[in-house]
Formats: structure tokens, C-alpha cells, sequence
């Protein structure tokens, strides 16, 4: 599988998103969109994370990838404000940003989706996808209570837009089923839907396709790609599935043991001794 | 300026000028604060093994001492009766077990609760039709009077109390660490279905579980029965026992006890020394403010398991 | 047959985000609400207003209030009586202190002194969780109690220790107080019942309603998100507060007509929980469907056995009472966790099929 842009279906959701688009790749030598600076994080007597650091650049997709254990989730965590790390800084676009909670974390453009599918249960898919706007959200309680006036158009444009991430992720036909019966390949589908609601800067995916049958990888595959062609979204995504990697990431990041042992182009990394070593086993061809 | 001095100067001046009465106080504290551990007992043992949060852990003890003065009124001699009502709990774990555990395994945790509420009202009223509303006497042959050790007044029947909780928590508190069976039910209580999925039976250790907390019920319901006769109000002491809960842990056994004598101690205090300044009665409450107050510092009380939370 | 979509296609997102999406389901409504407004009044005689229709309406209203709480916003509360007590002495002292202010005014003021006690007790709620929360909340609920019992200012210094509701008029007729008709209480209630249900119902199906439910399924994953987890709680805690204030001035005003805080004790908060319980967790609907089964079983109890010409003796009828609600409790846990509005719910789609099987 090799990268392709998106097609035609993707207009209507441009024009409802605005961003700028990034050249593929990402950009190299200008201030990365993150920055992780010796990060170390501790449980009790378990150091989950030691003196990791890594960059992620504007617009390109980053794969974290590592043993079972190897502290990957943990540094989803940290990035996303839920854990604070005991030693080190995190610098979004330039600006410190270790202390931050993670409700304000996402005020700054991060979204993410979760190893374990994390979504609400009770809700429909709709409403589910609808949190994701959350944020952009501005409440004006009087109106609220009457859904009318500014409530009421604020409620229907939002739809709008998230109405137009389903037709891009192909969902429309469980819109309205809760989400705790679906499946879970679609699981994973709405959860990508919440987080590209957002409108976030950077993308944080903690495995993505896990548990997917091998068409669903390639729906998944060719999402994240036009995510990051047509908007410029920068991704970085934790992921086991080898072949994912190597297609569709520009760099990737390797863990163990909480150690980053390597980061670089996926070529490179493949080869890396100390990579095939701790993860990859016998020599990959 | 007034009210400052009298809250945080003269009750600590008062409980220094007459030490004899002080420790008169604290005795009580404890003796109370021991009783309500085991009520306490009751609600960890079932959280510990089933993950049920047991709000009819008060209708067990007023159901289990209504039964015993039952018999015992109807001439049946202590002993006898006793172990019949121990029959009878058990008996009543294994039907609790049948209508309402079973049907409800997979449940979260909330609903078990609200069914724990349910089985509560029924229990009460059950309880009520078969022996009757009326407050009866409880006598099991130690006397409610007092004797003095060292200026201090001692009341016999509390102490007996006081020992026989002592000797319970102790007991199940080595049954959960050492033996097989207590980590069976540890495990239960983690994960029902990885429980079952590693051959643990689940039916029979709820029912030992429940029968145990009935056991303990009937052992506070004793107690407390003796005390202050056996009637409606003798369920509410579970609401009481809930504070000890914050305090000590919803899964510790010797959090139950500290958590006890911490409340016990620190309700009875309160009466005395801070009661009168607010007109009195703060009982009500302030068990429970004092619970929170500890929770702000530790929220999984002062034994519990830390709570860590993954995503 | 009887009740089909077909044909019915929503051309907007608005007409899909309708409180009644179905035609028949907004013709159903109106006709409910219009009987509901004209039959009683006209039909029903002062027994049922006043032993069944003006509670179910102010139990309702409570039970709207602990739903947005608990069934929405997932923070378990047993202190419901303690905040209807803050409500009804509120209003209490306010009509009292204020004689020529609108009674009107006087609910909405007291519910606002609800909602702020609601926030200051709901404080706990940012540290503690799930049971630890339930047990919190039975802080208040004694605490409150123990205040209105302690502080004779709040009765006006009335030795008997209760509080009673005075000759109030809106637009003439007077609507609380010892000379007010069942039809005008009736009446009033029916007002504030169905304007703050549509009010809980725009909030939930909104942005605060989405917030709250985020964080009942997911408190985590909602924090990440970007929910504030602290204003959303604060807000479900006054919001749920204000609701439970108004009922409980409504029950003294409009019901009960004098009350002392026995009529707040925690067996109030949870006859209220079981009625969210039974009539669904997370659900308006449900709150009128819950309220309307807690009112009628104990007058069923009541009167069944003297139907049928049993004799039976009050206490019996009081302990079966109890025996019977704990086991429909249990029994509706096990068969429909999510309650009568879920019944219905499911009812309405094999009505869609009748009499196809799929």
C-alpha cells in the first residue's frame, strides 16, 4: 500500500474545516509543532518514561512504535496533560506547556483517540461526535434552556460540520445508534470522527487499528492520509502493525523499556540495530 | 473574638481541667467507635468479595437481631436460639443470593447498589410483618451496668462489645490475608469475570460472603440490641457506619476498625465538648463531616487501594 | 400499522434535532397537554387532585431535578430532601418577609437559593466519586436537616416548628394557602412542571446536556477532551439543586400546605432516587413515568385490599408497602435496568411493526 491523496469527497470537508495545508513531510527546519524534552515519569517505584525526548514536526505523521509495556501510552498521556512528568518540559509551538491540564491542553489544538475505546457510551454516534466540538462551543445558558436564537443556530452549524466528518469517514448509517453496540472496528471509526472534530493542530492516535481485519486497516490507512494531505493535520500515532508504519509515516519513533533507542526515517529505523534488537527480533528484510 | 476562643480555646481547656472525665469520653468513643466497625465489617466484607456496594447491610443487622429476640420470646433458650438465627442469616444469604445477585452479575456496580437499597426497604419491612414493630429488650446475660477502674467509669456491656468487635476484626482480617479462600474472594472482588474465567465459583463464594456479613450483622446487631433494645431505628445504624467507610476504606478490614475509633471517638468528642456551643445533636452530621473532611486529604480513605486511573 | 414513519424525511438538521421528530409523536404530545390542562380541572373531583395529580406533578419536578444530576451528569446524590427542605423554607421565609411578591417569584427565588447550596455542597464532587460521592451527599442531607431543626428563625420562631404556606393569589385567584381550590394548585403546578421539563429538556439535548453525559460515561476521556470537569459538575449540582428547591417549596405551597422537616428526612431523597430509578435513569420522560408509579402504588396498596373487601391493619399495609417497593426495585433492575422509559421506548418500536414480527 503506498500513499495516496484523498479524493473528491473530501471538498465538502475542507471547506467546512478551515486550515492550511502542509506541504507532506513536515517541514524540518522550522520550530517542531512539539516538542517532548527529557520527560521522565514515575508510578510509585515503576518508571514508565525516562529522559524520553522526541519532536514532532508541523504536518507530518509521526509513529511511535515499541514493545508491549514500552511507556508508548504513557507518553500519549503526558503529552495530552493527563499525566504531569516528574522531570522534563513539553513545548507546544515554542511555548512551555509541562503544567497544563489536559482540558486546557486541548484548548490548544490537540485531540487524540484512545487505546481502549473511550467513548461514551450512553450517547448516540451523533451526539458522541458532537462532543468533539466541545470546545468551540460558547455557552449562553439563556438560550440554551430555550434551544433558541444564537443556541439553536450555534447547534445547527456544528451539525453541519459533523455531519461532513461522517460522510468523510463513511459512518452515516450508525449515526443514530448508541454508541455502546457498535462493533468495534466502528468503534474506533467514531472516535477518529471525535477527534478530527476538534479541528486539531496535532492528532494523537494510540493505536488506531487495533483488532481490524485487513480491509479495515486499509479505510483506516487511507483516512489518516487524506486527514494530513488535505488539511495539514499533523499525526502522530502508536501502532504495531509494521506494514502501517513503514507505508504511511514520514518518522518514526522508537520506545523501550520507557527509552526512546531510536527516531528517524522508517528506513533508517529498520535497520537500526538497537531496533531490531529490543522489537523486531530476527533480521527484517 | 468570643467565638474563637470558645471554639478552639475552652473545650481543649475543659477536657485538660477534668482528665477522669475526659477519659470516661474516650472510652465511650472507643466502645462506640468499635461498634460501629462492626457494622462497617459487614459493608467491606461483601465490598471486598462481591464489588457490591451492600446499602442493606443495616437491614441485616436489625433483620438478624429481630429474629434472635423473636425467638427468644417465643422461649426459645439463647443458645438454640442463636444458632438458629445464625441458620436463618445464612439461609437468607442463600436466597439473596438466588433473586438478586444472580440475575444481576454483570451489572455496574450503581445498579448492584440500587438493588442493595431495594433489598434494604424489603428486608425493613419484612422484618417488621413477621416480628412485629414494637421495640423489644434484648438481654444476653451481661449486665448493662458499670465499675470503676481508676476513677473512670467502665460500662461492662460496652466493653464486652468493645472486645468481642476487637476479636471479630481480627479474625477476618487474618481470613482475608492468609487463606486460600480469602484470596479467592479478593479476586472476586476485583473481576467477576475473570474470576469465574480461572474456576472460581462464584455462587458459592457469594453466598459464604454474605453469610459471613450476616454473621457479623447478627454479631452487631447484638451488641447494639443489647444496648439500646432492639427496633425500626436499628437499621439507621448502618447509616452511621458509612462514615467509617470514607474514613477507613470501602476495602479495608483494619481501615474499618481505625476508621471506627476514629469516628467513634471524634463523634462523641464533638458531643461533648462542641455540642453545647450549637445547641447540640451534631451527631447527626458530624460523622459525616468529619469523613469528608479526611476524604479532601486522601480521597480513597485512609487505607484504601490508591486509585490510579488509566485510559 | 398504527404508527408508521413512512414518508416522513427530514430535510433539515433542525427537524431531525425536534424534541418530537415523529408527526404523530407532536400531535400525541399537544393532545396530552392540552387534556392535561382542560380534563382535571373540569372532571376529576378534589381527591385525586389533591391525593394523586398535585404530587405526581411536584415529584415529577424533583425527580426532573435529580435525573439531570444523577441520570445525566452521573453524580450520584442521596440529599435530595435536603435541598427540597432549603427550597420550601426559602420560600418559606421569603413569601413571609416579601407578602406582596408574586408566589411565582417567590419559587423561582427560592429555587436560586437551592442552587446555591447545590454548589457549595456539590463542591466535593471534583475529588470524590461514585459511592464516596453518595455518602458526601448524605453530609448534606443531615446537615440541612439538622440546621431547619436547630434554627428556629426559619420557621419564624412558630413553636409548633412547622412551616405553613400563606393566602397567595396569582392574578386573583389564589393559588396557595389554606383557601386555595385543588384546581388552582393543580393548575399551577401543571405550569412549572411543564416549563421547567421543556427547559431540562433543551439543556440535555444541547451542549451542557453532551458535557454532562461525557462525563457520567467517560470522566477521563471527557477531561481530555476538553470538558471542564469541575464547572460541569458545579453546573449539574445548581441546576439539579434549583429544580429540587422549586419541588420542595411546591410541595409545601401546593400540597402539603404545612410541613416540618420530617417531610424532608432521607427517606424523601430516596423515594425521589427510586422514582429515577424505576422511571428511567437518564431520562425526562422517565421522571413523570417514575413519579407517576411511586404516587400510585401506596394508594393501590392502600385501597386494593379494600376493593376486595379484605380488612387489613394499617401497620401491615405500611410493611407491605415497603416490601413491595424494595422488591419492584430489585425486580426492575433485573428485567429493565433503564426503567419505564425504556419500556415505552421499546413499546413504541414494536408499535411501529404491529402486527409485522420485524
Amino acid at each position: 500500500m503506498s500513499r495516496q491523496p484523498g479524493a473528491g469527497t473530501l471538498r465538502p470537508l475542507r471547506q467546512a474545516v478551515e486550515s492550511t495545508a502542509a506541504p507532506v513531510g513536515g517541514r524540518p527546519h522550522e520550530t517542531p509543532l512539539l516538542e517532548v524534552d527529557r520527560i521522565s515519569v514515575r508510578f510509585g517505584a515503576v518508571h514508565a518514561l525516562t529522559e524520553v525526548s522526541l519532536d514532532v514536526r508541523r504536518g507530518e505523521i509521526l509513529a511511535i512504535i515499541g514493545p508491549n509495556g514500552a511507556g508508548k501510552t504513557t507518553l500519549l498521556n503526558v503529552i495530552s496533560g493527563f499525566y504531569h512528568p516528574h522531570e522534563g518540559r513539553i513545548l507546544f509551538e515554542g511555548r512551555d506547556r509541562t503544567r497544563l491540564r489536559a482540558p486546557d491542553v486541548a484548548a490548544l489544538g490537540l485531540a487524540r483517540t484512545f487505546q481502549n475505546v473511550a467513548l461514551f457510551r450512553g450517547m448516540t454516534v451523533l451526539d458522541n461526535i458532537m462532543t468533539g466540538r466541545l470546545l468551540r462551543m460558547h455557552g449562553s445558558f439563556l438560550w440554551e434552556a430555550l434551544y433558541w436564537g444564537p443556541a439553536r443556530r450555534q447547534e445547527l452549524e456544528h451539525r453541519a460540520v459533523v455531519e461532513r466528518i461522517i460522510d468523510f469517514l463513511e459512518i452515516q448509517a450508525i449515526r443514530k445508534t448508541p454508541a455502546g453496540r457498535l462493533p468495534y472496528g466502528l468503534q474506533k471509526r467514531v472516535e477518529l470522527a471525535r477527534a478530527l472534530a476538534a479541528e486539531p493542530t496535532l492528532l494523537l492516535l494510540d493505536e488506531p487499528m487495533a483488532g481490524m481485519n485487513v480491509e479495515e486497516k486499509e479505510d483506516m490507512c487511507r483516512f489518516i492520509l487524506d486527514v494530513n494531505d488535505e488539511f495539514g493535520t499533523t499525526i502522530a500515532l502508536i501502532e504495531h502493525d509494521m506494514s502501517v508504519v513503514m507505508d504511511i509515516s514520514d518518522r518514526v519513533a522508537v520506545l523501550d523499556y520507557g527509552r526512546k533507542i531510536a527516531e528517524g526515517p522508517p528506513d533508517v529505523v529498520r535497520a537500526d540495530p538497537a531496533v531490531i534488537h529490543a522489537y523486531l527480533g530476527v533480521a527484517h528484510e | 473574638m468570643e467565638i474563637v476562643r470558645a471554639v478552639l480555646v475552652a473545650p481543649f481547656a475543659d477536657m485538660v481541667a477534668n482528665p477522669a472525665f475526659l477519659a470516661e469520653v474516650l472510652i465511650g468513643g472507643i466502645a462506640a467507635g468499635l461498634m460501629y466497625s462492626l457494622v462497617a465489617l459487614g459493608f467491606v466484607l461483601i465490598f471486598k468479595a462481591s464489588g457490591v456496594f451492600n446499602f442493606a447491610q443495616g437491614a441485616l443487622v436489625l433483620f438478624s437481631a429481630l429474629t434472635l429476640v423473636g425467638l427468644m420470646e417465643r422461649g426459645v433458650p439463647v443458645w438454640l436460639a442463636l444458632g438458629l438465627t445464625m441458620a436463618v442469616m445464612v439461609a437468607l444469604a442463600f436466597a439473596i443470593e438466588r433473586v438478586v445477585l444472580r440475575p444481576l452479575v454483570n451489572q455496574e456496580a450503581i445498579i448492584l447498589f440500587m438493588a442493595t437499597i431495594g433489598l434494604n426497604f424489603f428486608l425493613e419491612g419484612f422484618g417488621e410483618m413477621v416480628w412485629g414493630a414494637n421495640v423489644k429488650k434484648l438481654d444476653v446475660g451481661i449486665p448493662d451496668t458499670t465499675f470503676v477502674v481508676r476513677g473512670v467509669l467502665v460500662n461492662r456491656l460496652e466493653l464486652t462489645a468493645a472486645v468481642t468487635a476487637a476479636v471479630l476484626v481480627t479474625v477476618l482480617a487474618v481470613f482475608f490475608q492468609r487463606t486460600r479462600i480469602g484470596r479467592a474472594l479478593r479476586a472476586v472482588a476485583d473481576d467477576h469475570e475473570a474470576a469465574l474465567s480461572i474456576g472460581i465459583p462464584l455462587k458459592t463464594i457469594w453466598v459464604v460472603v454474605w453469610s459471613v456479613s450476616g454473621l457479623v450483622a447478627l454479631a452487631a446487631g447484638v451488641m447494639w440490641g443489647a444496648k439500646s433494645g432492639v427496633q425500626f431505628s436499628l437499621s439507621l445504624i448502618a447509616l452511621k457506619a458509612l462514615p467509617v467507610l470514607i474514613l477507613g476504606g470501602f476495602t479495608s478490614v483494619p481501615g474499618a476498625i481505625v476508621g471506627g475509633l476514629i469516628i467513634g471517638v471524634g463523634e462523641k468528642l464533638g458531643e461533648v465538648y462542641w455540642g453545647p456551643l450549637v445547641g447540640g445533636a451534631i451527631e447527626n452530621w458530624f460523622a459525616y463531616v468529619l469523613a469528608l473532611m479526611f476524604l479532601f486529604f486522601r480521597p480513597q480513605g485512609l487505607f484504601g487501594e490508591k486509585i490510579i486511573e488509566r485510559v | 400499522m398504527i404508527y408508521r414513519e413512512a414518508g416522513q424525511f427530514k430535510t433539515s438538521y433542525a427537524s431531525d434535532q425536534a424534541i418530537f421528530p415523529i408527526v404523530q409523536d407532536r400531535w400525541v404530545a399537544g393532545l396530552v397537554l392540552v387534556t392535561a390542562i382542560l380534563v382535571p380541572p373540569l372532571v376529576a373531583n378534589e381527591y385525586w387532585l389533591q391525593a394523586i395529580l398535585i404530587p405526581f406533578l411536584v415529584y415529577a419536578l424533583a425527580a426532573i431535578g435529580l435525573n439531570l444530576l444523577t441520570g445525566y451528569a452521573g453524580q450520584l446524590s442521596l440529599g435530595t430532601g435536603g435541598f427540597m427542605a432549603v427550597g420550601a423554607y426559602s420560600a418559606f421565609k421569603l413569601t413571609t418577609a416579601f407578602p406582596r411578591v408574586s408566589v411565582l417569584l417567590v419559587f423561582l427565588a427560592s429555587g436560586v437559593i437551592a442552587a446555591a447550596v447545590g454548589l457549595v455542597f456539590g463542591l466535593p464532587s471534583l475529588r470524590i466519586k461514585g459511592f464516596y460521592l453518595a455518602v458526601a451527599t448524605l453530609a448534606s442531607q443531615f446537615f440541612l436537616i439538622w440546621l431547619f431543626n436547630k434554627v428556629p428563625w426559619f420557621v419564624n420562631y412558630a413553636s409548633s416548628g412547622t412551616i405553613t404556606a400563606p393566602n397567595r393569589a396569582v392574578l386573583g385567584v389564589l393559588v396557595t394557602g389554606p383557601n386555595a381550590t385543588a384546581r388552582a394548585r393543580y393548575l399551577v403546578a401543571l405550569g412549572l412542571v411543564a416549563v421547567f421539563a421543556l427547559v431540562a429538556k433543551n439543556l440535555v439535548r444541547g451542549r451542557i446536556g453532551r458535557s454532562w453525559m461525557a462525563i457520567r460515561d467517560r470522566d477521563i476521556a471527557a477531561e481530555i477532551i476538553g470538558v471542564r470537569p469541575l464547572r460541569t459538575k458545579l453546573l449539574a449540582f445548581g441546576i439539579s439543586s434549583f429544580y429540587c428547591g422549586v419541588a420542595g417549596a411546591e410541595l409545601v405551597f401546593l400540597f402539603l400546605g404545612s410541613a416540618e422537616t420530617l417531610a424532608f428526612d432521607i427517606n424523601q431523597s430516596f423515594l425521589v432516587l427510586f422514582m429515577v430509578i424505576i422511571g428511567g435513569v437518564g431520562s425526562i420522560l422517565g421522571s413523570f413515568l417514575g413519579s407517576a408509579f411511586i404516587i400510585l402504588v401506596p394508594i393501590l396498596l392502600t385501597n386494593t385490599p379494600h376493593w376486595l373487601g379484605i380488612r387489613m391493619p394499617v401497620a401491615l399495609q405500611k410493611e407491605l408497602e415497603l416490601m413491595v417497593f424494595g422488591g419492584l426495585i430489585i425486580l426492575f433492575l433485573i428485567v429493565e435496568p433503564h426503567g419505564l422509559a425504556r419500556l415505552w421506548q421499546v413499546t413504541k418500536e414494536k408499535l411501529r411493526l404491529w402486527p409485522f414480527p420485524y
